[in-house]
């Protein structure tokens, strides 16, 4: 497939709007014989928070890598920021590997303005930005200290400064949130709001959900290198129907024939699927028989049911059992 | 993050020259590079310390002496005539009374000089008029000489002074006493530039190993060139070894004048001293780059050090060959051997540099490093290229038992199979 043309499976919405800012068809990454990316389509429109979902080994890093041209895929396309080599847009693009990594020997303030440099950022002014990112940060005590007397912590925040010193358009992040922790993934959620709100397109991989359920405009779920769903959050969700939960005073009555054939009855509760024809016809039957509404509640699935429909029961489990301190 | 975006494309230079300063900062304000500063002096030290040693060792214990049993007044007679020759004679061994015989007393000359308690060579015995000398054939056919004239002076046979002799030196040499200077002075090069580039190029081999062990490759590989990454590192190392060559060479050179050497007294290149040294500089760069990057690629599939430290023995080895073959080259000069070692790209800095020392013609120099540079960039291309398909696993997948093989060799635990 040709770039431009339909994707498989369509995100309509954000992406029907605005420019954008990756565009994959039918990429496929072959490792010695094992197929770890099969043919993945992703449209990430321009100023979006992008999630790539799905569990360890799924074939998360390496898209990105090929997104970035770390890699080269074996087959398909792709085109960032409007060019098919993202080498001539590096200047303009942040990445925050999963395995971090930076020069032990380096200072802080100087592993920022490498970083800066490697993006074609003057170092003086790399620098200068490193002293300031630092000091906002709440890191100005650590400026002028070695990467290898940071704790772990302190040393990915400092990469993470580092992949934003460049002011960039499109941020990738890899894993972004793993081994941080819950206080320190508050402020990464800020700081990619507030990114977006700037008008930087983030793109990121993770195997939280709750993580892409806070944060992301869009999602692509990835599972056994294939991606089942890509798309807002919004259209994930709505494949699964919202859940009716519903307390009556009658135990029994004519009423009974109005819910759906899979309601189950758990404690006082009947627990079903919202009927395509809406609630307004259950609503007049349950009133007209008699049922005596105690309490009815109307419940929008969340992306983990959406999850689980669309990758399947294996890949929900895999995500589940992917390691990670805090979800 | 207000302030609006001012960073730009970088060219594969520019971004070579980022990862250049990065490492050239980094060794230069390491501890170790001290270390490697007086790394040189190490070798001079111990072969100082082992040449003084074992000189001693042969000045007190290994020197031959020549004994002599006589009656008294020939031995005062002969000492004084020897010691008078000796002073001529420098290498003629110090002459021991052994023995001052009475008349008519017998000596044994053989079990003088096996006894293990002297330090005997040979034994002279007899009289002047008719001499013995009594040792192992090779010293007393050299020393039969000596100890005749010694008897001839002892006899009153001989003049009682030496005149002086005036030397005059010969001033002008002949083609073939310069074509043999030139020769030396090639050889000489050519050892330097292999010494140097031995000690120096090696060390690109562990280059990248940093870099794969500190995940740092993902970064760099996401930002820039991989080519960018391999002639960064290059420039970086050269710049190092030019620092190290400066400090040798400054301290060498002082040390050198100091001990009143001049480059007058060593035979003069054919292009001269100052070109000479010029192009020392130029094919001492050229070679670095070249080996360098060959270095740097087969380094760059080495996972840890311990691989790093097996690879460097074959590594050595390769360097060798290529000075042998250069060294057997400048022996025949204008054959199609010479011509071919110019050609091949490891041997053509050593090659040109010989042919610097006994050819005169510039323009080959300029065609030589030329050719050179188009190899070590076509070498870094193949190098980056070779990383980014084993290393970093990218481009078209193919099997085969070839690629299998090479893949669980080097590309072991990368991050490209912890990428999936």
């Amino acid at each position: 497939m040709k770039l431009g043309e339909a994707p498989v499976v369509s995100n309509a919405g954000i992406a029907a709007n605005r420019p954008l800012a990756i565009e994959a068809r039918g990429i496929v990454k072959r490792f010695d014989g094992f197929t770890a990316v099969d043919g993945i389509d992703l449209t990430v429109p321009e100023g979006a928070i992008y999630g790539i979902l799905g569990p360890n080994g799924a074939g998360k890093t390496t898209t990105l890598r090929m997104l970035l041209g770390i890699i080269d895929p074996d087959e398909g396309v792709r085109r960032i920021l409007g060019h098919d080599r993202p080498h001539e847009v590096a200047h303009t693009i942040g990445y925050l590997p999963e395995e971090r990594g930076l020069y032990p020997s380096m200072k802080a303030y100087e592993a920022i303005a490498f970083m800066g440099a490697l993006r074609g950022l003057p170092l003086a002014e790399g620098r200068r930005r490193g002293r300031e990112l630092l000091e906002q940060h709440g890191l100005g005590y650590a400026i002028d200290r070695q990467i290898r007397q940071l704790s772990k912590g302190m040393a990915q925040q400092v990469q993470l400064l580092g992949t934003l010193v460049h002011n960039p358009r499109l941020v990738v992040f890899d894993e972004p949130f793993s081994g941080l922790d819950a206080l320190n993934q508050g402020k990464l959620e800020r700081m990619i709001r507030e990114l977006s709100a700037n008008g930087t397109t983030v793109i990121f991989s993770t195997h939280v959900i709750a993580h892409a359920e806070r944060l992301c405009d869009e999602v692509a779920i990835i599972a056994g290198g294939k991606v089942p769903f890509a798309g807002p959050v919004d259209v994930a969700r709505d494949r699964i129907r919202p859940q009716v939960r519903l307390e009556t005073r009658a135990s029994d009555g004519p009423w009974r024939a109005a819910l759906p054939a899979e309601a189950r009855h758990e404690g006082n509760y009947w627990l079903f699927s919202l009927p395509e024809t809406g609630i307004e016809p259950l609503l007049r039957a349950l009133i007209e028989g008699e049922a005596g509404i105690l309490s009815l509640s109307i419940e929008r699935a969340g992306l983990h049911d959406a999850f689980v429909a669309i990758a399947g029961e294996a890949a929900a489990r895999a995500l589940e059992e992917s390691p990670e301190e805090v979800r | 993050m207000s302030a609006a975006p001012v960073s730009g494309r970088l060219s594969t230079l520019a971004a070579a020259l980022v990862i250049a300063r990065r490492d050239f900062t980094a060794i230069l304000f390491s501890r170790s590079f001290f270390f490697f500063l007086l790394g040189p002096l190490f070798p001079l030290i111990v072969g100082g310390l082992a040449g003084g040693i074992g000189a001693s060792v042969k000045e007190t214990t290994a020197r031959p002496e020549l004994g002599i049993a006589m009656s008294k007044a020939d031995v005062a007679a002969m000492s004084a005539a020897y010691h008078q020759l000796q002073s001529r004679l420098v290498y003629l061994p110090d002459l021991v009374v052994v023995d001052e015989l009475q008349p008519g007393e017998a000596f044994d000359a053989g079990a003088a000089v096996g006894n293990r308690k002297l330090n005997l060579a040979a034994v002279i015995t007899g009289t002047p008029e008719k001499p013995v000398l009594t040792g192992t054939r090779d010293l007393i056919e050299r020393w039969q000489g000596p100890v005749s004239l010694a008897a001839a002076q002892a006899l009153g046979n001989a003049p009682a002074t030496y005149p002086n002799v005036e030397l005059s030196n010969l001033a002008t040499k002949t083609t073939a006493d310069e074509n043999r200077s030139r020769v030396m002075t090639a050889q000489l090069g050519q050892t330097v530039l292999f010494l140097l580039t031995m000690l120096l190029a090696g060390m690109v081999l562990s280059n990248l190993v940093e870099e794969k062990g500190n995940k740092i490759i993902e970064i760099l590989a996401a930002a820039i060139p991989m080519d960018a990454v391999f002639l960064g590192k290059l420039f970086a190392m050269l710049a190092v070894s030019w620092v190290g060559i400066s400090v040798w060479g400054v301290t060498g050179t002082a040390v050198w004048l100091a001990a009143g050497n001049s480059l007058a007294d060593y035979p003069a290149p054919a292009v001269g001293w100052p070109m000479f040294f010029a192009l020392g500089v130029l094919y001492f760069s050229m070679g670095y780059l070249l080996l360098g990057s060959l270095f740097l690629a087969i380094g760059s599939m080495a996972s840890t050090v311990r691989e790093v430290q097996t690879l460097s023995m074959p590594v050595t080895m390769l360097q060798l060959l290529n000075f042998f073959f250069a060294s057997y080259a400048m022996a025949k000069p204008g054959t199609m051997i010479e011509i071919a070692a110019t050609i091949v790209p490891f041997s053509s800095p050593f090659a040109m540099l010989a042919r610097a020392a006994q050819d005169p013609r510039l323009w080959t120099h300029g065609l030589a490093l030329a050719w050179q540079v188009i190899c070590v960039a076509v070498f870094v291309k193949a190098g980056a290229t070779l990383f980014r398909k084993w290393v970093m696993k990218s481009g078209p997948a193919r099997s085969g038992p070839k690629r299998r093989w090479f893949g669980q060799s080097f590309g072991r635990g990368t991050t490209a199979e912890k990428a999936v």
